[in-house]
C-alpha cells in the first residue's frame, strides 16, 4: 500500500521539479491535466451539513480561486482537498477526491505522505518557535536525508521562491517570530515550498496582512504557479480577479458556479453570482 | 457636557457609592494580606540575619550542648532532595501534561488522570509522607533519602502536569495544523512543534513546583528524616534544612534555635528567587 501511494504521489509527472510541470503545460493544450478531481463530495461537521454534492476540477499549474460569503464553505472544501478535517473527531467526507487518479478519502490513506504532497499556507502567519532556517528544515528534514551544504541550498532556494531570500540571508538564526507579520507570512510560503509538494492550497494567505504585503504575496502566486497546483480561498473579490485562472463561486455549502476567471468576473452565467460580484450581495 | 439622554443623578451617586465600597473593601484585603507578608520578612529577616555567616555553609549541624555549628550537611541534603526529585518529576509531569492535551484530550484516561491530579495537588503533604512511609519506609526498614525524594515527586508531579497542560492548551490550533500541514507525523508536532512553542511556559511550571518543594516539612519528617553528621548517601537518612529547623526551632539550646532562623531565611530567600526566576522565564516568552 505504502509503496504504492509513493509511486502514485511520486510519478514524474506529478513532480514540481525539473521542469517536467511545463512539458505537460505544453501538450495541455489539447488535453488540460487535473491536479485535484472532486466528485460528489459531501462533508459534514456532525449532523451539520457543510458542503453539498460538490463537483469540480482543479487544474495542474493554474491558480483555482474559491469565493462567496463567510460561511459558504469555501475553507471547509479547500481543508478536506489535504485531508485537514481528519484532525478533529466528527468531521467526515463523503464522495470521491482523485488526487491524479488516487482517490484520498479512501480509508488507509497515508495522510503525512498526502500531506506532504499537498501544502498548506494558512490565514495568519504560524512560524514555528525555532530559527528562520529551522522553520524550513524542519519540513524538509520529515521526507529527505540532506547533507548540511544540499540543506543550505534547499532553504536558500525556498526562501528566493517565496521573495524572502535578500531580507532574510543575514538572520537565519533569529527567531521566525521576529519577523514582521507580512514576512512571516511569506516564511510560512517559503515552508510548504521546500518540500516540494505538487499542490499548495492557500486560506486567506493575505487578510491578515497590509495592502503592501499583500501585493507581494499575489505577485507571489503568480510566480509559483508556474511550477505548482494551486487553490487559494479568498474574500477578496479583486484578488480572485488579479491571480487565478479559474474560479469557483460557493453559497451555504453549495458550488454555484465554476469556470474560467474572465467569464465568471465579465459574463457571470448565474444572476446569484453576479450580485455577489458586483457587491449587491454578500 | 450637556446631553439630551435621560440622565438619572440618583442612580449615577448610587453607583459612585458602590464603587468606593468596594475599592475600600479590596484596599483593605490588600492591605491586610500585605502586612502580614511584610511581618514575617521582616521578622524573619531581623531574627535569622545575625545567623548567617560562613560558618553555616561549611560546620555540620552541631550536637546537643555545643557551641556553634552550621547547616552544611542541611543545605547539601536539600539540595540533593529537591534536584532528584526535578530529575523525577519533570519526566515524568512533563509528558503526562502532554498525554493530556496532545493525546488524551476528552479520553476517560485523561479525565480520570486530571481528576487524580487534582486531588494530588490539594492533598495534605503529610498524607503522601506517610504513604511513602507506608509503601517504602516499612518495607525496607530505614528511612532513606530516596523515600524523600519519592515523597516530594509525588508533590512536584501534579504541580507539573497541570502547568504543562494548561501551557499546551495555550499554543494554538493553527500553529499544530500547520505542523500537520507538511505532513508532520503526531509525535512530531506534539514534541518539536507544540511542547517546544510553550516551553517557557512549562519551564514556569517546573521552577514552581521546585519552589513547592523545597520547603516541604512534612513528607520528609516520615522518609527523610534528619542525619546529624555530613551525607551524601541517599539510601540513609539524610539531613535537609525544613525538617532541621523543625527540629531546632523547638530545642532549648540558643545556637539551635538560631540556626532555625537563620534556616528559614535561607529557604525564604530560595524560593523568592525561583519565584522570581520563573516570573523572568514567563516574561521572555510572552516578549518572543
Amino acid at each position: 500500500m505504502m509503496s504504492n501511494m509513493k509511486t502514485m504521489f511520486d510519478l514524474n509527472k506529478i513532480d514540481s521539479q525539473g521542469g517536467k510541470v511545463e512539458t505537460t503545460n505544453q501538450h495541455s493544450e489539447q488535453t488540460a491535466m487535473n491536479a485535484l478531481e472532486v466528485r460528489n463530495l459531501n462533508f459534514f461537521y456532525g449532523a451539520f451539513q457543510g458542503l453539498k454534492n460538490i463537483n469540480l476540477d482543479i487544474e495542474q499549474g493554474k491558480v483555482t480561486a474559491f469565493i462567496g460569503p463567510s460561511g459558504c464553505g469555501k475553507s471547509t472544501l479547500l481543508r478536506t482537498l489535504n485531508r485537514m478535517y481528519d484532525l478533529y473527531p466528527g468531521q467526515r467526507a463523503e464522495g470521491e477526491i482523485n488526487f491524479y487518479g488516487q482517490n484520498i478519502l479512501e480509508p488507509g490513506q497515508d495522510l503525512n505522505l498526502l500531506r506532504s504532497r499537498i501544502g498548506m499556507v494558512f490565514q495568519k502567519p504560524t512560524p514555528f518557535p525555532m530559527s528562520i532556517y529551522e522553520n524550513i528544515a524542519f519540513g524538509v528534514r520529515l521526507y529527505e536525508k540532506l547533507s548540511r551544504s544540499e540543506m543550505d541550498e534547499r532553504v536558500e532556494w525556498a526562501l528566493n521562491k517565496a521573495a524572502l531570500w535578500t531580507e532574510a540571508k543575514d538572520k537565519l538564526n533569529q527567531s521566525g517570530l521576529s519577523l514582521s507579520g507580512g514576512q512571516q507570512q511569506r516564511l510560512c510560503i517559503a515552508r510548504g515550498v521546500a518540500v516540494k509538494p505538487s499542490v499548495i492550497l492557500l486560506d486567506e494567505p493575505t487578510s491578515a496582512l497590509d495592502p503592501i504585503s499583500t501585493g507581494k504575496i499575489e505577485e507571489l502566486i503568480n510566480e509559483l504557479k508556474h511550477e505548482y497546483t494551486i487553490a487559494i480561498v479568498t474574500h477578496n473579490m479583486q484578488q480572485a480577479a488579479r491571480v487565478s485562472d479559474y474560479t469557483a463561486y460557493m453559497y451555504l455549502g453549495s458550488l454555484v458556479e465554476y469556470g474560467k476567471t474572465d467569464e465568471i468576473f465579465i459574463k457571470p452565467k448565474r444572476k446569484e453570482t453576479e450580485d455577489y460580484i458586483t457587491g449587491r450581495f454578500g | 457636557m450637556s446631553s439630551n439622554i435621560n440622565f438619572d443623578m440618583a442612580v449615577f451617586a448610587r453607583r459612585k457609592r458602590a464603587n468606593k465600597i468596594g475599592l475600600t473593601l479590596s484596599m483593605i484585603a490588600m492591605a491586610i494580606g500585605m502586612a502580614s507578608l511584610i511581618w514575617i520578612l521582616s521578622i524573619l529577616f531581623i531574627k535569622g540575619f545575625s545567623a548567617i555567616n560562613l560558618n553555616m555553609f561549611i560546620a555540620s549541624t552541631p550536637a546537643p550542648g555545643t557551641e556553634g555549628g552550621g547547616l552544611a550537611n542541611a543545605i547539601v541534603g536539600s539540595l540533593l532532595l529537591v534536584g532528584s526529585c526535578t530529575f523525577i518529576s519533570t519526566p515524568v509531569g512533563v509528558l503526562a501534561g502532554l498525554y493530556l492535551s496532545e493525546y488524551g484530550d476528552r479520553s476517560r484516561v485523561a479525565s480520570l488522570t486530571r481528576f487524580v491530579t487534582d486531588i494530588m495537588l490539594s492533598a495534605p503533604s503529610i498524607v503522601i509522607g506517610l504513604f511513602v512511609y507506608a509503601l517504602y519506609v516499612a518495607k525496607v526498614q530505614h528511612f532513606s533519602g530516596w523515600a524523600g525524594t519519592i515523597a516530594l515527586a509525588l508533590i512536584a508531579i501534579p504541580v507539573v502536569v497541570r502547568t504543562t497542560e494548561n501551557m499546551l492548551r495555550l499554543v494554538p490550533g493553527s500553529l499544530r495544523e500547520a505542523a500537520y500541514a507538511l505532513g508532520t507525523p503526531k509525535w512530531k508536532v506534539a514534541f518539536m512543534v507544540t511542547l517546544r512553542a510553550a516551553q517557557s511556559g512549562i519551564m514556569t511550571g517546573i521552577l514552581l513546583a521546585l519552589a513547592r518543594v523545597s520547603g516541604e516539612t512534612a513528607p520528609l519528617l516520615f522518609t527523610a528524616l534528619s542525619n546529624q553528621f555530613f551525607s551524601t548517601d541517599m539510601n540513609k537518612p539524610i539531613a535537609n534544612l525544613p525538617v532541621v529547623i523543625f527540629q531546632f526551632a523547638m530545642s532549648p539550646y540558643d545556637n539551635w534555635v538560631s540556626l532555625a532562623w537563620g534556616g528559614s531565611l535561607l529557604i525564604t530567600f530560595t524560593v523568592l528567587g525561583l519565584n522570581i526566576l520563573a516570573r523572568v522565564v514567563f516574561r521572555e516568552k510572552v516578549q518572543g
